[in-house]
C-alpha cells in the first residue's frame, strides 16, 4: 500500500447539486489498492451522494473522479460498475421477489459464466446463512440476512472496488460485528479494495485503514482509522453515548 | 420502493427453531421414504385429478345438446361421464406410483425448490396443453352441430392468450405498465394487410415475420420517449401513443382506407394450398371430402403455434440473463443500475419483444378476419389483454391463459345464458348485463386474489452443489 503509487479511486474537488442545492461543496478523496477508506458523518451530511456521484447518478457538476486511471465523471451508471466497481447502495436494494440465488445471478451478469459457481460458493462460504436460505425470495430475508445478500450480490461480481453505504443500518450489534468482520477478512485475506460510507463511526473507524469525517458536504478531518477515533472531536460528535 | 416492506416481523428467532423451518421447508422435496405414505399421497392426487376431470367434463361428456325440431334437446349421458372420471382416476394413480415414483428417487440428492408449488400449475398446464392439442378434433366430434362456433371461439382466445403473453413480457416481468398495446396488434394487423393488398407475392407467410418486424420496430419507437418514466406517467404516455396510432389509422384515409378499413385480405395456405373447394384445394389435395370447418381448424393450429412459440420464447428468455435482467429492472432500477446493467436496452428490448408478438398476433388477427377496421383497435382491447394479464398474476404463463379462458369465454358464455330468462322472465336479456357480471366477477377476483389467480413465480435458478473445490479458490478472491 505504498502512497506514491497512483490511487485506485480518486475524488478530487467534487461537487454535487440536487437542483439548486449543494450536496457536496469540494469533496477530496482517495482509495488505495487494498485499503479500506471509511466516511463517516452525521445524517445528511453528504455521504450516500457522493457514493451515488462515484457510480454516476446524480452527476458531479464540477472536479474530476478518476478509476484506475479513466475519468469516470461523465460515464454512464452501468459502464462504470463494468471497470469492476461494485456497490451494496444504501437501504440493500436487493430484488426482494427473486430469490437469493437469482439475486447473486444479477450480480454475476457482467461475469463470464465459467467462474459462476465457484463464486457463489465464495458467497455462501462468507455467508452461510444465504446458502440455507438460498431458495427463498429476497424480500422474506431478515434485515441481516439481506444486507449479506447484497454484499455477496456486490462480490459475485468479482470487484476491484468495493463500495458500501451503510451497511450497518437497522441491524442488530451482533449481526453488525459479524458484517464487519467479513468486510476486514476479504480486506486482509483477498485484498479487496474497500470503501465504506457509515453512521456507525467506531466500528467503521477500527476497521478502516483511514477515514474521513464528513459535515455539511465538505470533509472536515481526515486520518487513519485509530488517529479519528482518540481525537475528541469524533468522540464528542459521533461516538457519544458510549460503544456500540 | 423499500425493500423492507415484505420482510417478515421475526427478524431473529433462534437457530433451533430455524433449523425447524428448513427441516418443514426441505420435507416435500424429500423422496417419500414411507410406502404407505406415498400411496396416500397418490390416491388423493387421483382423486383431484378425476374431481378435475369431472368438472371440466360435465358440460361436455355429462350433457349433450342436440339440434331437435323446435330448438335444443338435452341429453344425459351419465355413464359416459362417471367412466371417463375413472379412468382419469386410474391413469393418474398409474403415473403417479410408476413415473414420479421412480424419478424421485434419482432427484433425492438434489436442491429442489422450496418455495414453489410445481404440482398443480405444472399438471394443469399439461392437461390444458394436451386438450388444445385435440381441441379442433374435439368439438368436431362431440359437436358436430356448433363445431365452427366453439372453433372460432378457442381461435379467439387463442388469439388472447398469446396477446397476454406477450405483454406479459412488457407488464408482468419488466414491469413496465402499457396502456396502449393494442397499438402493436394494430401495426400488425395493418403491417399485413396493406402488405398483402398492394403487392399480391406477399401472403401471410412472408408478412407474418415482416408485421412482427414492424411491431418491434415502433415498440422501440414508443420505448425511446419514455425511458425514464416509470409507473403511471408511463401508462398514461403508452395509452397515448395507442390512441395515436388509432387515431392515424382513421384519419389517413389515401393510405389505410381510414374507417372504411382493409379488406379483401388474404387467407393463409398450407405450403400453397388453400382452403378452396374444388381443384387444387387442401381437400382435394388429400382426398379430403371439403369441408369448411378445415379452414377453421387450419387456423386453430396457426394460431396455437404461434402462442405456444411465445411462450417457449418468453420461458427461454426468463433463464437468459436479458430475462434475468427484465425482473430485476421490475424489482428495483436503482439496484440493476448498480450491478452494472443498461437499463436503456433492457427496456428497448422488453417494449420491442412484447411489441413483436402483438404484432405477429395482430396479423394473425387480420388474416382472420379478413378485414379490418381501426374499430378492432379500440382502448378496450388493450384494458381487456391488460386484465387478463393481471387478473392471471403478473409474471405467470399459465395464469395468463386461465384468465384468458374465464375472461373471453365468459363473455361469450354470458351470451348464452337463456336460461336466465326463466328467473328473471322473458324480458331479460343476459348480454345486456354481461359487461356488470364481468366487472363483478374481475371486483371479486382481485378482493380473493389480489395478486392474480397465479401469484407465485418459479425461480430461474437453483443451486447445485459441486462436490469438487477448485485448488483455486483461495487466489480467485482478488478477482481481477
Amino acid at each position: 500500500m505504498s502512497e506514491t503509487s497512483a490511487p485506485l479511486l480518486s475524488v478530487s474537488g467534487v461537487e454535487t447539486y440536487y437542483g439548486n442545492i449543494v450536496a457536496l461543496r469540494g469533496v477530496d478523496i482517495d482509495v488505495h489498492r487494498g485499503e479500506i477508506v471509511t466516511l463517516i458523518g452525521a445524517n445528511g451530511a453528504g455521504k450516500s451522494t457522493l457514493m451515488m456521484t462515484i457510480c454516476g447518478n446524480p452527476r458531479a457538476r464540477h472536479g474530476q473522479i478518476v478509476y484506475d486511471g479513466t475519468d469516470i465523471s461523465a460515464m454512464p451508471t452501468h459502464e462504470i460498475m463494468r471497470l469492476g466497481i461494485a456497490q451494496s447502495p444504501e437501504g440493500r436494494r436487493i430484488f426482494p421477489r427473486m430469490t437469493v440465488m437469482e439475486n447473486l445471478q444479477m450480480g454475476a451478469q457482467l461475469v463470464d459464466d465459467k467462474y459462476f459457481d465457484d463464486d457463489v460458493k465464495r458467497v455462501f462460504d462468507l455467508f452461510p446463512r444465504l446458502k440455507e436460505r438460498q431458495v427463498q425470495r429476497g424480500g422474506t430475508l431478515s434485515g441481516g440476512e439481506q444486507q449479506m445478500l447484497a454484499i455477496g450480490r456486490a462480490l459475485m461480481s468479482r470487484p476491484k472496488l468495493l463500495l458500501l453505504d451503510e451497511p450497518s443500518l437497522g441491524l442488530a450489534p451482533l449481526i453488525v460485528r459479524q458484517i464487519f468482520d467479513i468486510i476486514g477478512d476479504l480486506n486482509k485475506n483477498e485484498g479487496l479494495t474497500v470503501f465504506l460510507v457509515e453512521q456507525n463511526a467506531f466500528h467503521a473507524l477500527k476497521l478502516a485503514h483511514r477515514g474521513h469525517v464528513m459535515v455539511n458536504g465538505k470533509i472536515t478531518m481526515s486520518g487513519t482509522g485509530a488517529e479519528l477515533l482518540k481525537r475528541e472531536e469524533v468522540r464528542a460528535a459521533y461516538l457519544e453515548g458510549g460503544k456500540h | 420502493m423499500s425493500s423492507n416492506d415484505t420482510q417478515p416481523a421475526d427478524v431473529n428467532h433462534p437457530e433451533g427453531a430455524q433449523i425447524k423451518r428448513e427441516e418443514r421447508l426441505a420435507a416435500p422435496n424429500l423422496p417419500a421414504d414411507d410406502p404407505a405414505n406415498s400411496y396416500a399421497a397418490a390416491i388423493k392426487d387421483a382423486a383431484i385429478a378425476a374431481l378435475l376431470a369431472g368438472v371440466l367434463g360435465f358440460f361436455f361428456l355429462a350433457i349433450r345438446t342436440d339440434i331437435a325440431p323446435g330448438g335444443l334437446e338435452v341429453t344425459t349421458r351419465w355413464a359416459l361421464w362417471i367412466i371417463s372420471m375413472i379412468v382419469v382416476f386410474g391413469g393418474r394413480l398409474a403415473i403417479s406410483l410408476f413415473f414420479r415414483g421412480g424419478k424421485a428417487k434419482g432427484a433425492g440428492n438434489k436442491v429442489v425448490s422450496a418455495v414453489a408449488v410445481p404440482g398443480l400449475g405444472t399438471w394443469l398446464g399439461r392437461i390444458l396443453f394436451a386438450f388444445a392439442v385435440i381441441l379442433p378434433f374435439f368439438f368436431v366430434y362431440f359437436f358436430p352441430g356448433r363445431d365452427r362456433q366453439f372453433i372460432d371461439l378457442a381461435i379467439l382466445i387463442m388469439t388472447y392468450i398469446m396477446l397476454g403473453w406477450g405483454l406479459n413480457i412488457v407488464v408482468g416481468l419488466a414491469g413496465l405498465l402499457d396502456l396502449g398495446y393494442v397499438a402493436f396488434y394494430a401495426v400488425g394487423a395493418y403491417s399485413f394487410a396493406l402488405l398483402a393488398t398492394h403487392f399480391d407475392f406477399i401472403g401471410f407467410w412472408i408478412a407474418l415475420p415482416l408485421a412482427g418486424i414492424l411491431a418491434a420496430f415502433w415498440g422501440m419507437i414508443l420505448g425511446f420517449p419514455v425511458l425514464r418514466l416509470r409507473g403511471d406517467y408511463l401508462a398514461i404516455v403508452t395509452l397515448a401513443f395507442g390512441e395515436i396510432i388509432r387515431v392515424v389509422l382513421l384519419n389517413w384515409y389515401e393510405f389505410t382506407g381510414g374507417p372504411d378499413g382493409v379488406s379483401g385480405i388474404p387467407k393463409p395456405t398450407l405450403f400453397g394450398l388453400e382452403f378452396t373447394r374444388g381443384e387444387g384445394g387442401f381437400a382435394d389435395f388429400f382426398g379430403l371430402e371439403y369441408d369448411s370447418i378445415q379452414r377453421f381448424i387450419f387456423l386453430y393450429y396457426i394460431i396455437f403455434i404461434l402462442a405456444i412459440a411465445t411462450n417457449l420464447i418468453t420461458m427461454r428468455l426468463r433463464k437468459m440473463p436479458i430475462g434475468r435482467a427484465w425482473e430485476a429492472l421490475r424489482e428495483d432500477e436503482i439496484a440493476c443500475r448498480s450491478l452494472g446493467i443498461n437499463t436503456t436496452n433492457t427496456k428497448l428490448t422488453a417494449f420491442s419483444t412484447g411489441a413483436m408478438f402483438g404484432g405477429l398476433a395482430g396479423s394473425f388477427f387480420a388474416t382472420r378476419q379478413g378485414f379490418i377496421s381501426p374499430e378492432s383497435f379500440t382502448f378496450l382491447e388493450s384494458a381487456i389483454i391488460l386484465a387478463i394479464v393481471v387478473l392471471g398474476g403478473l409474471g405467470s404463463q399459465i395464469g395468463v391463459v386461465i384468465a384468458s379462458i374465464v375472461m373471453i369465454g365468459g363473455i361469450e358464455l354470458l351470451r348464452n345464458l337463456d336460461f336466465l330468462q326463466a328467473i328473471f322472465g322473458s324480458n331479460f336479456d343476459p348480454t345486456q348485463y354481461r359487461m356488470l357480471i364481468f366487472g363483478l366477477a374481475m371486483v371479486l377476483i382481485m378482493v380473493w386474489k389480489p395478486r392474480g389467480l397465479i401469484s407465485s413465480r418459479n425461480p430461474s435458478a437453483i443451486y447445485k452443489e459441486k462436490k469438487a473445490i477448485g485448488a483455486d479458490m483461495v487466489a480467485q478472491g482478488e478477482g481481477h
